[in-house]
């Protein structure tokens, strides 16, 4: 293999680990991002300390709980495997991981954009006849898709440049399990290897630099149609 | 359609307790800021979980803390109009009427999004975004989004309170079309403002300290010596209704009342029209025998139905004009001085700048 398709390997694998943790946390982080802005129950203030917590982990240790409780020889692990479903030194395990570490700054980022939405309206929406997830579909998520985009995008970046968590989880592997992030970290470990790792350095800024761009731009778009000029 | 509901709630130090009735027309409840009056809407539009309490609409039950009875607000089809319009931002005029009509129930009876924005006038405003609207304007809509919801009930928050004069003049008039028009929609209209529910109010239930201290028909408790203190004394008087015969060349219009004819500037309903005055009891005077020479020619002649002494130097005196009852407030000293007691007969006098244009209805 040469080192450039090492490189396009692990750029088409951190994309699709990341398109794919970045989908599957928007609906989780929203809903726990609604029960921390609106709601009140026993609790709460665990479920925040557990969104938090990755934030404040070293993310090896992260990885390391991820194997723990993942691991083929883990019980969770071992029913996952009953049904087909590997997530140790596996891709999908990447997603897993990504998806972890990027939840504490989506729910973040969604959270505020609810709280900042007035429940006036939401009320005024409940005696119009809608029920509760219509108000929250037609009502608050329009109102919150700044929040939501900013979330998105910032879920989406951490899971593009995750690491710690990744190769302790899913190790290493090339064309399986090697994210860019991990590919750099492995040219930069050959003598010579700097080269390839810049090229891959610019990858993923431009992408990350891309990320935001774009969302500011879908942002600003929501922002003029909701003041309505 | 009669909504019934007794509630129990207490709050920040504060305690409501009270029952009422609304039945067809505008039912308003009357009280000053922190009456507990908004709690009583949001009860019943059930945005509120109150300590104790039942709501009743015709035969349906919506809350009943005791049987355990709690119908969220989106089944309870209370339309309800909110002093802040709360316009969704981020749909335009007939977006956030297609909302209110989005879960009007099928089949159900109501009207159409024609007729609302006919009858509302906001033709011109479909394409607006709520940010580009005027206060008057956003309650238009409020109100028309809250119409095609087709609801059993309106309840209305104060819902001119955060209007300037001019725009609550631009509102007044829908209000009445939606009262005596073919919808004939039932509304629990909660406002601290005489002249509005003078104008609008069928029923009037005074509320103070969270409890209910009068109700019954607009006119009865307007009349009522009794109610002075709770509408204020510079606010009370007598509603009465008046036919309009003639507009004069000087701007004056003659009308007629049960008692005889008044003479009134600023006077706008076309002739034959009924409409509402407000005497307010402290623009009328009273004299034991009929004056000659005074400026004003509104005087009627009344009978003096009770005096009602006030905690002060006043007293609200209760007359009867033909079929209407009107309210004077005099001091106690002149109560003494002419000898006022129930029964006997003189004459009221009205000033001319007694009706403003604001207090006229129908």
């Amino acid at each position: 293999m040469t080192a450039d398709a090492a490189a396009w390997d692990a750029l088409r694998l951190s994309l699709w680990v990341a398109v794919w943790a970045t989908l599957l946390a928007i609906p989780l982080a929203l809903w726990v991002a609604w029960l921390l802005a609106r709601r009140d129950f026993w609790g709460k203030a665990l479920l925040n300390a557990a969104v938090h917590l990755p934030l404040v982990l070293p993310p090896v240790v992260t990885g390391y709980l991820l194997l723990m409780a993942f691991g083929r020889n883990a019980p969770l692990g071992r029913a996952l495997d009953a049904i087909g479903l590997q997530l140790a030194f596996h891709w999908s395990g990447a997603v897993l991981a990504a998806i972890i570490m990027g939840f504490p700054l989506m729910v973040r980022a969604m959270r505020l954009a609810i709280e900042a939405v007035d429940p006036k309206l939401e009320d005024a929406a409940a005696t119009l006849g809608a029920p509760r997830v219509a108000v929250f579909a037609r009502v608050t998520l329009p109102l919150i898709l700044p929040g939501v985009l900013a979330g998105t995008v910032m879920g989406f970046a951490k899971a593009m440049g995750e690491f710690g968590a990744t190769i302790t989880f899913v190790a290493n592997i090339p064309g399986q399990t090697q994210t860019l992030p991990s590919a750099i970290w492995a040219a930069l470990q050959i003598p010579g290897g700097e080269g390839q790792a810049v090229s891959m350095v610019l990858m993923s800024s431009a992408i990350a630099v891309s990320a935001v761009l774009l969302s500011e731009l879908l942002a600003r778009r929501v922002a003029k149609r909701i003041a309505g000029t | 359609m009669t909504l019934s509901l007794s509630l129990s709630h207490r709050f920040d130090g504060f305690a409501l307790d009270l029952a009422l009735e609304a039945g067809p027309g505008i039912t308003a409840l009357f009280g000053r800021s922190g009456a507990g009056k908004s709690t009583v809407i949001n009860a019943v539009g059930g945005l509120l979980h109150p300590d104790r309490g039942r709501v009743v609409i015709e035969d349906e039950v919506l809350l009943d803390t005791e049987g355990g009875i709690y119908v969220p607000p989106h089944k309870r089809r209370l339309g309800t109009v909110f002093q802040d319009a709360r316009l969704f931002p981020h749909l335009s005029v007939a977006q956030n009427l297609m909302f209110g009509a989005r879960y009007a129930p099928r089949g159900s009876s109501g009207p159409s999004q024609r007729d609302v924005v006919a009858l509302l006038g906001l033709e011109t405003l479909l394409d607006r975004a709520p940010a580009t609207l005027s206060g008057g304007q956003k309650q238009r809509v409020a109100l028309g989004r809250a119409l095609l919801s087709h609801p059993r009930m309106l309840l209305m928050d104060e819902p001119l309170a955060s209007l300037d004069g001019p725009r609550k003049q631009e509102i007044l008039p829908f209000l009445e079309r939606l009262r005596d028009g073919p919808l004939g929609l039932p509304i629990l209209y909660v406002s601290h403002a005489v002249d509005e529910i003078a104008r609008l109010a069928d029923t009037l239930v005074l509320i103070q300290n969270g409890k209910v201290q009068a109700q019954g028909p607009l006119f009865d408790v307007m009349a009522d010596p009794a109610a002075v203190p709770l509408l204020g004394v510079r606010e009370a008087g007598a509603v009465i209704e008046a036919d309009v015969l003639e507009h004069g060349n000087d701007g004056i219009t003659t009308l007629r009342i049960s008692a005889g004819e008044l003479e009134l500037p600023g006077v706008h309903a076309d002739a034959g029209a009924r409409v509402r005055l407000r005497v307010l009891a402290q623009d009328v005077i009273l004299s034991l025998t009929r004056p000659e020479g005074l400026s004003s020619v509104n005087v009627l002649p009344v009978t003096v139905e009770a005096v009602h002494p006030g905690d002060g130097p006043g007293a609200a005196i209760a007359l009867r004009a033909g079929r209407d009852r009107l309210l004077s407030r005099v001091t106690a000293r002149a109560v003494a001085e002419l000898g006022l007691t129930p029964g006997m007969t003189c004459y009221a006098i009205l000033k001319a700048t007694t009706v403003a244009p604001g207090s006229i209805g129908r």
